[in-house]
């Protein structure tokens, strides 16, 4: 078996096309990691995503284009490709009626570990997403919570080079999204490479390497969290003033330290800023020179939430139930 | 290890699984015995009485009948239990792992056996202490209890097929009995085939069902047999293989939407 050297790529996708049906799930979309990196797969519920996670983890075969994970082809060699793949996915695939360690060993056999691997390998990955207390229960006592800590787990049972987790923190409270998030840092610090999909803009901000932002099944903007945001531009100084009459001389007074010509917009001057250092003392230095009032400055750099309002006309507004992803476009 | 192993130990992981289910849900637990219980004490007592079967005692008659309907019941834990994995995502994670495809149906149906067996020895058990006593050498009874589990493993597979095929663990119960529950009372198993209306008489005696209650009355009465032990044995076989086939047709295509 291949395996994958650090400057490979582990996922590569390229024309990836999938229609349900009358509804085309995936219009051709690229996708690339290289080992050891987080991908982020960006968009709305119905977007795509789970159906690009479907396809690169061999579960659902493409209309067209080509996918290599691990540098095996997912189609071709899936079976041999497996082995080298986890997966968690947005509903805790975990048997109800087994304990903790029960479901964990099963997968490890499952992958066929060698004897006596499963076991251990339970014991260890309970400990580590602190569920040894709940090793011999059924799962069916755990909360929410626990259980999508032992599907992530059972993804992790044979160590896969390559992770794919569709939206893991969905429904989670905050503690366990942070605790998952840091989770997937440990793994990544040990070579893995991860792809992930999710809804919240923060999420991809912390962990992704790279994003790729899918709309309608399209990639509509690619790059790593600071190349998006330039993309709708560098950091601005918000400036309220205290009477927006003020707006027109304000903006003579503030052109010639600007980036571009300041404007007017939902009642804040916006002005994209040259050079951060001194910004905020110069602005508001001559401000005061020309006797303009003002009521708070404020330096801001674009977030996510703009990139995606900017790429797609509308604003990327999580669904806080049940991952639906897949309950409206894919099933 | 080769592929072959490979399959057959994947199967065993998953027959496993599912046994280990069974004492974990009691109430399942209560549908393998006390539900087989309480059947032959009513058929036994309840209706005994009134049905005529020359030539043998109510119960005596009854046991290979009743035994049969429960083991194609038996099944129903598969169809139940894939329902419910399709349902919550196990089957994808299945799916996602390097394991053989087939280990997934194979592994539940093999598990009924278990279960299976568990009724049979529950049904036996109650039987004698009703009444029922064997006249058959030891050889024909075991062949017997063979022919019962066969024939239960080829329902698991007739469930299998219902478990994929229904939207909901609900509806794949009682599609199970309802296409299933009127086949075994239109058979030899609870009365004498030639007390039925002419219709139902012609159908009651190419019934699979007679013939396999006809199979068990020879091999644990020693009833006149005809062709019905090997007629009983290829139905068995027959059915198991058809739907398999069919099962896990629609396994590759419940899973690939």
């Amino acid at each position: 078996m291949r395996g994958i050297a650090a400057s490979d790529l582990a996922i590569e996708a390229e024309g990836l096309r999938k229609s349900y049906k009358d509804v085309e799930a995936l219009c051709g979309i690229d996708l690339s990691a290289p080992a050891g990196t987080v991908l982020a797969l960006l968009g709305p519920n119905g977007a795509g995503k789970t159906t690009a996670v479907r396809i690169l983890t061999t579960l659902l075969p493409p209309d067209g284009g080509s996918a290599r994970v691990a540098g095996l082809d997912v189609v071709s060699e899936a079976a041999q490709l497996r082995s080298q793949i986890g997966l968690a996915g947005q509903y805790a695939a975990v048997d109800e009626n087994l304990t903790g360690a029960e479901n964990l060993e099963m997968v490890g056999r499952l992958y066929h570990l060698p004897k006596g691997e499963p076991r251990a390998r339970a014991a260890e990955l309970l400990e580590r997403f602190d569920l040894s207390d709940a090793a011999d229960r059924l799962v069916r006592t755990y909360s929410g919570g626990m259980r999508r800590r032992l599907d992530l787990a059972a993804a992790l049972v044979a160590r896969p080079p390559v992770l794919f987790l569709d939206e893991p923190t969905t429904g989670l409270d905050p503690r366990s999204r942070i605790g998952l998030w840091e989770t997937i840092e440990g793994r990544v610090a040990e070579g893995t490479t991860v792809l992930l999909t999710t809804q919240y803009l923060d999420e991809a901000d912390r962990l992704a390497d790279s994003i790729s932002v899918i709309d309608h099944g399209r990639v509509i903007a690619q790059g790593s969290s600071d190349e998006l945001k330039d993309q709708v531009g560098g950091e601005r100084l918000d400036i309220t003033l205290e009477s927006k009459d003020d707006a027109e001389r304000a903006i003579a007074a503030l052109e010639p330290i600007a980036a571009e010509r300041p404007a007017m917009i939902d009642g804040l001057l916006r002005m994209p800023v040259r050079e951060r250092k001194g910004a905020i003392a110069e602005a508001v230095r001559r401000l005061n020179e020309a006797g303009i009032g003002i009521d708070d400055v404020a330096m801001r750099r674009p977030t996510l939430d703009d990139v995606f309002l900017t790429l797609t006309g509308h604003a990327l507004e999580p669904d806080e139930g049940e991952g639906a992803d897949g309950e409206e476009a894919e099933r | 290890m080769s592929g072959f192993g490979n399959a057959v130990s994947d199967t065993l992981v998953l027959a496993q699984r599912s046994l280990k289910r069974i004492p974990r849900a009691p109430d399942l637990l209560l549908s393998f015995t006390v539900q087989p219980i309480m059947f032959v004490l009513l058929f036994a007592y309840v209706f005994g009485g009134a049905i005529a079967t020359p030539g043998y005692d109510y119960i005596d008659f009854l046991m290979p009948g009743i035994i049969v309907q429960t083991m194609s019941f038996g099944g129903f834990v598969t169809a139940l239990g894939l329902s419910e994995d399709l349902k919550k995502g196990l089957v994808d994670r299945f799916r996602s792992l390097p394991m053989s495809r087939g280990a997934v149906l194979a592994g539940r149906t093999l598990a009924d056996i278990g279960t299976n067996s568990i009724s049979v020895a529950t049904m036996i058990v109650v039987g004698v202490i009703a009444g029922f006593s064997f006249d058959a050498p030891l050889a024909h009874i075991v062949a017997g209890i063979v022919l019962l589990l066969l024939f239960g493993y080829a329902f698991s597979w007739v469930f299998a097929f219902i478990g994929l095929s229904s939207s909901s663990p609900e509806a794949s119960q009682s599609l199970g009995f309802i296409v299933i529950f009127p086949l075994t009372f239109v058979s030899s198993a609870f009365v004498p085939v030639e007390s039925m209306p002419g219709a139902l008489q012609a159908f009651a005696e190419v019934n699979p069902f007679t013939i396999v209650v006809d199979a068990m009355r020879a091999l644990f009465l020693g009833a006149p047999a005809g062709n019905s032990i090997w007629g009983a044995f290829a139905w068995s076989i027959g059915i198991a293989a058809v739907f398999a086939f069919l099962a896990v047709t629609k396994y590759k295509r419940a899973v690939v939407r």
